[in-house]
């Protein structure tokens, strides 16, 4: 008999005894508060913060200064550009670019000194962005082996409360990554250290229309 | 039967932790060692406040416990069903499922993959299904190194030792420790640690990012393990918080999952309520900074590829349909591995995590491990005891495993006997004859719990007598020290400690 049948059959066996599966109640809260747009950013905002993400806002057509100014306070000198990400976003920026491609090595991803991305979308109460390899996303190594990744956020239409209205709206179909603050450990004495493994920094830009 | 392979018939299962002594003489190993208990009692107090917290910022709490609870048992009532559709959702994204009775068997799975690779090395992802099956010791045997590469399973990897926490699994070890560990062993497995290490975390951290930076970006081959799979879409779930998680997910070529049955949830909505409880369950924040969610190798292949090229996925039973024949015990199957529990519970705080002789320690280990590998052995006998039935565990639980309730039925089992399900059948085990401590332990125990003011004489009789060091609680409560020790100087009696940390909360 194959591990399956076995294990299929033992499963049957062992539930034998037992009664109907219970509902799900789902009488838990859709959002924890009812706030305006203006207040869910700033709540986003506020909770990167906490995690230790630079948080920064920008309006229309700023956001390339801003972009530019940023990867130059940073040093970098080489920034990886996934497909589909904006033109005028990096307009004003003079790293060299390096394309996202399925055919790049980590070798060659861990020589790039920034990375450049937009979102699926941003949860206000939890602090986090969600990537889901759609446009200006890329896959999901790139917003990892660089060091400082750079994420545009639009606000307030990619700005969810919670994480049932994000869940609600994501493909998971699509690979999902999700990013609250750069990347962090407790392992020892339980204090916060940053940037173990992932980006050491991460930024977030929340971009408004105008 | 396939099932058994090399370990024969009726042999327990080890857990990864094989031959070790059962619980009392354990912790009172542990309980000697001051570090210990210091490192644990900071760390643990350090992570209940802060959960504390956490929780309290969420005013559905007790509604997305219990949704937690009913899906998973909803999921457990129809496993077959959700394992079948689970196996074909990931198929159908380009996925290859396999299925392993034991331990032995999903290590020769797992085995024959990476040598079908021609991969001699592989990066790991911190995963309990792979601890419990010591594949890394399986590995070793094949000639496959297997590199951890979670910092405290590094820690616990290079430094010999053996992880004693579910969530920080090198919670024992300081940072004078620490540095010690990479500094003598990091050049052996790879890139050694820069001279002059100092102990700070930071500096610590850094270390471990350049050494394990090396393997990630050579990695052909990953093993992980999956906090969740949805029935509905294949897709598996993986939280974490270093990246190192997302390196071994993302960059090798073959991918490879072993992940318990009892991982599966019915849909992807199900998601939402575990991605709010179990972040503030273990590490006490809102969210952890990395989640991870895949399905099979994803919606594009070829030139679009995002991440590893093979996706393999091992579904783990090793017990889990022996403990699911269990009406009471089978809740235990609902757990999250968040480690709330051990993180509130005196005993674990006392023993610390090793003296559980299981990959899962503390109060899930002490109901999970006995019905996992049946309580044969010493050790299992002994864990049901290894408890004051405080209840802290079950307030704590974001599934509400009644684990107290679980402790008594195994302590009954264990001193009555009664009908149990080894590998799939239904047998009838005898009164623990063999295990005369066990037995006066649990007649004292129960004596002890059933009737608090002995217990609290007891204690206080030991607090009193606190410099002279008594090893044994004088009266009815002496047969049960002869075998569980208490900890030679409680630093206060348990009720106190209780009233004083739950503020006299039941
Ligand atoms: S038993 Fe409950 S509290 Fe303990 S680890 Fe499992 S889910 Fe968490």
């Amino acid at each position: 008999m194959s591990g399956r049948e076995q294990i299929l059959g033992r499963i049957r066996r062992a539930l034998a005894d037992a009664g109907p599966a219970p509902e799900i109640p789902r009488d838990y809260l859709r959002t924890h508060g009812d706030r305006t747009p203006d207040a869910t950013a700033d709540l986003l905002a506020a909770h990167l913060t906490e995690y230790r993400a630079t948080v920064h806002r920008a309006a229309g057509d700023a956001v390339a200064p801003l972009l530019a100014r940023l990867l130059a306070e940073r040093g970098a000198r080489s920034v990886l550009v996934p497909a589909g990400l904006p033109p005028h976003w990096l307009a004003a920026a003079d790293q060299v670019r390096i394309d996202d491609r399925s055919d790049s090595t980590p070798y060659e991803l861990d020589a790039v000194d920034s990375v450049v991305t937009g979102c699926a979308l941003a949860i206000a109460e939890t602090g986090t962005i969600v990537l889901d390899g759609g446009p200006g996303q890329g896959r999901r190594r790139i917003s990892l082996v660089p060091d400082h990744h750079i994420c545009v956020v639009r606000v307030p239409d990619q700005v969810v409360d919670s994480v049932p209205q994000a869940v609600a709206l994501l493909d998971p179909t699509r690979p999902l990554t999700w990013i609250s603050g750069p990347s962090a450990t407790s392992d020892i004495e339980l204090d916060r250290v940053e940037g173990v493994h992932g980006p050491r920094t991460l930024e977030v830009v929340l971009l408004t229309a105008q | 039967m396939t099932g058994t392979g090399g370990t024969g018939p009726g042999a327990p299962t080890d857990l990864g932790m094989p031959g070790f002594p059962p619980f009392p003489a354990a912790a009172r190993e542990a309980v000697r060692d001051d570090t210990l208990r210091a490192n644990l009692r900071r760390a643990t107090h350090t992570i209940r406040d802060k959960r504390a917290r956490a929780v309290a910022e969420l005013a559905d709490w007790e509604q997305l416990r219990a949704a937690g609870k009913a899906v998973k048992d909803h999921t457990l009532r129809h496993l077959d069903r959700y394992l079948i559709q689970l196996e074909a959702a990931v198929t159908a994204a380009g996925g290859t499922v396999h299925w392993a009775v034991d331990a032995a068997e999903a290590n020769r799975i797992v085995t024959d993959l990476v040598l079908a690779t021609g991969e001699r090395e592989v990066v790991k992802v911190k995963s309990m299904a792979t601890q419990e099956t010591g594949l890394n010791e399986a590995l070793e045997a094949a000639g496959i190194a297997a590199y951890e590469t979670d910092l405290a399973e590094l820690i616990v990897q290079l430094g010999h030792d053996r992880p004693s926490h579910i969530l920080v699994p090198a919670i024992h070890r300081n940072r004078g420790e620490i540095r010690d560990v990479f500094a003598a062993e990091m050049g052996r497995w790879g890139r050694p640690a820069p001279g002059g290490l100092g102990d700070d975390p930071r500096e610590l951290a850094e270390a471990a990012r350049l050494h394990l930076r090396e393997k990630f970006l050579r990695a052909k081959v990953a093993v992980s393990g999956a906090n969740f799979m949805v029935a509905e879409t294949g897709t598996m779930v993986v939280f974490e918080s270093e990246g190192n998680g997302r390196m071994c997910l993302t960059l090798p070529e073959t991918l490879i999952s072993v992940v318990g049955i009892e991982k599966v949830v019915p849909t992807f909505r199900d998601l939402e309520v575990f991605l709010q409880t179990l972040p503030r369950s273990s590490t006490a924040e809102r969210m952890n900074p990395y989640t991870t969610m895949w399905t099979g190798l994803g919606p594009s292949q070829g030139a679009e590829s995002d991440g590893p090229t093979a996706f393999h996925l091992v579904l783990l039973d090793n017990g889990r349909t022996d403990t699911l024949a269990d009406e009471v015990g089978r809740q235990a199957l609902r757990c999250i591995r968040c480690s709330a529990c051990l993180n509130v519970c005196p005993v674990y705080e006392r023993a610390g995590g090793h003296a559980y002789g299981s990959v899962y320690p503390g109060p899930i280990g002490a109901i999970l491990s006995p019905q996992l590998r049946g309580t044969a052995s010493e050790i299992d006998a002994s864990l049901p005891y290894a408890s004051t039935l405080c209840g802290a565990c079950y307030e704590v639980c974001p599934v509400a495993i009644d684990i107290p309730e679980v402790l008594v039925h195994l302590r009954e089992r264990v001193a009555q006997g009664g009908p149990v399900t080894r590998e799939g059948i239904r047998v009838r085990i005898r009164p623990a004859r063999g295990h005369t401590a066990e037995r006066a332990a649990m007649r004292a125990a129960r004596l002890l719990l059933d009737h608090p003011g002995a217990l609290r004489a007891g204690e206080r009789l030991l607090a009193r007598a606190r410099r002279l060091r008594p090893r044994r609680l004088p009266g009815p409560g002496r047969a049960w020290t002869d075998s569980r020790e208490l900890p030679p100087v409680p630093a206060e009696p348990f009720r106190d400690w209780w009233a004083r940390e739950r503020g006299g909360r039941a």
